[in-house]
């Protein structure tokens, strides 16, 4: 199951309208991708972690969805300096370490760090309900909105209905192997539960229909208003701004 | 009360006849059906028997081959007839899962509201208090899925409470459910002060909750066994009356 923990909170960041989080999220990160200078990158890194403490999140679990990234950092760092060309700094018989393989995964690592982290604080601080109907009043269209709350709400009843499947043809003594047979089982099973699904969805939209859907949805949500999403808009764009002009006027 | 007066009768069904795409098996054959106001009609049936299609039919979710359907004095035929129709019926899925897909109880509930054209402000308050009626205050905040089977289904029940219907149609409201929930359920339909059909595979649930029960057999709607089991409180008209005229029209006097 999805569980959703950062987004219970009553921080200051909490507080904020989804709408100015997205919005400031979306240029931070695309600043933090396309820079290459390290000084924009590490003070880059300094805000994103203290817009995850300003979001009073608990630091272990901030710690383990960063170690998921990290994971493939570390593939980069065995992989890309002994790979790259440039100038060598170190020979392991027939390979050799380059300078800009490891300056490039040091930025790499940089800017993935930095990146997940402003989601973690911006975006993961509200839940994706909101986060759809954000998205939607961000002139998102209405159609891939409206996939990503269906998938969000039916992805644990389509997981159920595959154990469900799963279970029945593991009493009837199928054990999977490599030939044809385990093949054609899996497809089947896919199948099934490709049928099962599209006939939910048949009577999801009819329950929906009964209820007078009729395209739109409405949320109960309001976005705030007040000094501090002000207050919040002023400081991240002015960060913003001089990102950028340490990134290209230095 | 003037049970067969015109203006009472909310649905009527004539000579509705259903067969599944690419069946040539008729799940309804001819089947008539009346509901006056205040009526509270169980029907006892096996599985496959057409009482779900039944149900589709007067939402107009799915088109009968031939018959006509009236609904609060008015032909209706077109999906738009059926939008207004869909204001004031309220239909209760068999699996909640089908009903409930929004991620908070809330905004499930509030949904139909919302749908109506109320503001949100309206329909947070309609939704809190249809939940605190059904026992259900504090559920507000609680992820759907994550409810049991029982809340589930009382739940599904709220959301279309809170559309303020007149009428309500109910597929198996008491299948899978525990006994706990069964109770609870058997009192809050009571206490509605709604004219409702009930399918169930329980006679004792029926006897509970509604005044006269009938089966499905062939496609048609047959009267069943008379109830005398009265358990309310305030009593209905409990002189029932079956006539059987050309087809199987239930009407009450």
């Amino acid at each position: 199951m999805i569980q959703e923990p950062f987004s219970t909170g009553t921080s200051w960041i909490h507080q904020i309208d989804p709408k100015y989080k997205i919005i400031i999220a979306t240029f931070f990160s695309l600043i933090i991708a396309i820079s290459k200078n390290f000084q924009v990158l590490l003070f880059s890194l300094c805000i994103a972690i203290i817009l995850v403490c300003l979001a009073r999140l608990e630091i272990k679990a901030v710690l383990k969805r960063l170690s998921v990234v990290i994971f493939f950092l570390i593939l980069i760092w065995i992989t890309l300096p002994l790979t790259f060309e440039g100038k060598a700094i170190y020979n392991i018989g027939p390979l050799f370490i380059s300078m800009p393989g490891i300056i490039l995964c040091a930025q790499i690592t940089l800017k993935s760090i930095s990146i997940i982290l402003v989601f973690i604080a911006l975006i993961s601080t509200m839940t994706i309900v909101t986060l759809g109907y954000t998205l939607n009043s961000l002139c998102v269209p209405t159609k891939l909105v409206h996939l990503l709350l269906m998938t969000y709400r039916y992805i644990f009843v389509i997981e159920e209905e595959y154990r469900r499947l799963h279970k029945a043809i593991k009493i009837r003594g199928f054990s999977p192997g490599t030939n044809i047979h385990s093949y054609q089982t899996y497809a089947y099973l896919i199948g099934m539960l490709f049928v099962h699904a599209s006939v939910r969805a048949e009577r999801v939209s009819q329950a929906m229909k009964c209820r007078g859907f009729n395209g739109k949805f409405y949320t109960l949500y309001e976005g705030s208003s007040g000094g501090k999403n002000r207050l919040f808009l002023i400081l991240m764009t002015l960060i913003i701004l001089n990102l950028l002009i340490m990134e290209y006027l230095y | 009360m003037n049970s067969n007066d015109k203006n009472d009768l909310i649905i009527n069904l004539e000579d509705i006849t259903y067969r599944y795409p690419g069946s040539e098996v008729v799940v309804i054959d001819s089947l008539n059906l009346k509901l006056f106001r205040g009526n509270r009609i169980g029907v006892i049936a096996p599985n496959g028997s057409g009482k779900t299609t039944l149900f589709n039919i007067i939402m107009g979710l799915v088109k009968p081959g031939s018959g006509k359907i009236e609904i609060f004095g008015k032909p209706v035929n077109t999906e738009k007839d059926f939008e207004q129709v869909r204001r004031k019926i309220g239909l209760l899925f068999q699996d909640s899962d089908d009903q409930l897909f929004s991620p908070t109880v809330l905004e499930d509930v509030a949904f139909g509201p919302l749908n109506l054209g109320k503001s949100p402000d309206q329909a947070r308050q309609v939704a809190e208090e249809t939940l605190k009626k059904l026992g259900l205050n504090g559920f507000e905040d609680r992820i759907t899925y994550k409810l049991s089977g029982g809340e589930k289904r009382l739940v599904a029940l709220a959301t279309i409470l809170a559309m303020k219907p007149e009428v309500l149609l109910l597929d198996e409201p008491n299948t899978g459910l525990d006994e706990n929930t069964k109770i609870r359920l058997v009192e809050v339909l009571r206490r509605l002060d709604l004219s409702y059909i009930v399918i169930s595979h329980e006679n004792d649930f029926l006897y509970d909750t509604t005044d006269s029960i009938f089966t499905m057999e062939n496609g048609k709607i047959v009267p069943g066994e008379k109830i005398h089991r009265h358990k309310h409180e305030h009593p209905h008209e409990t002189h029932h009356h079956h006539q059987h005229g050309v087809g199987s029209s239930i009407t009450f006097n």
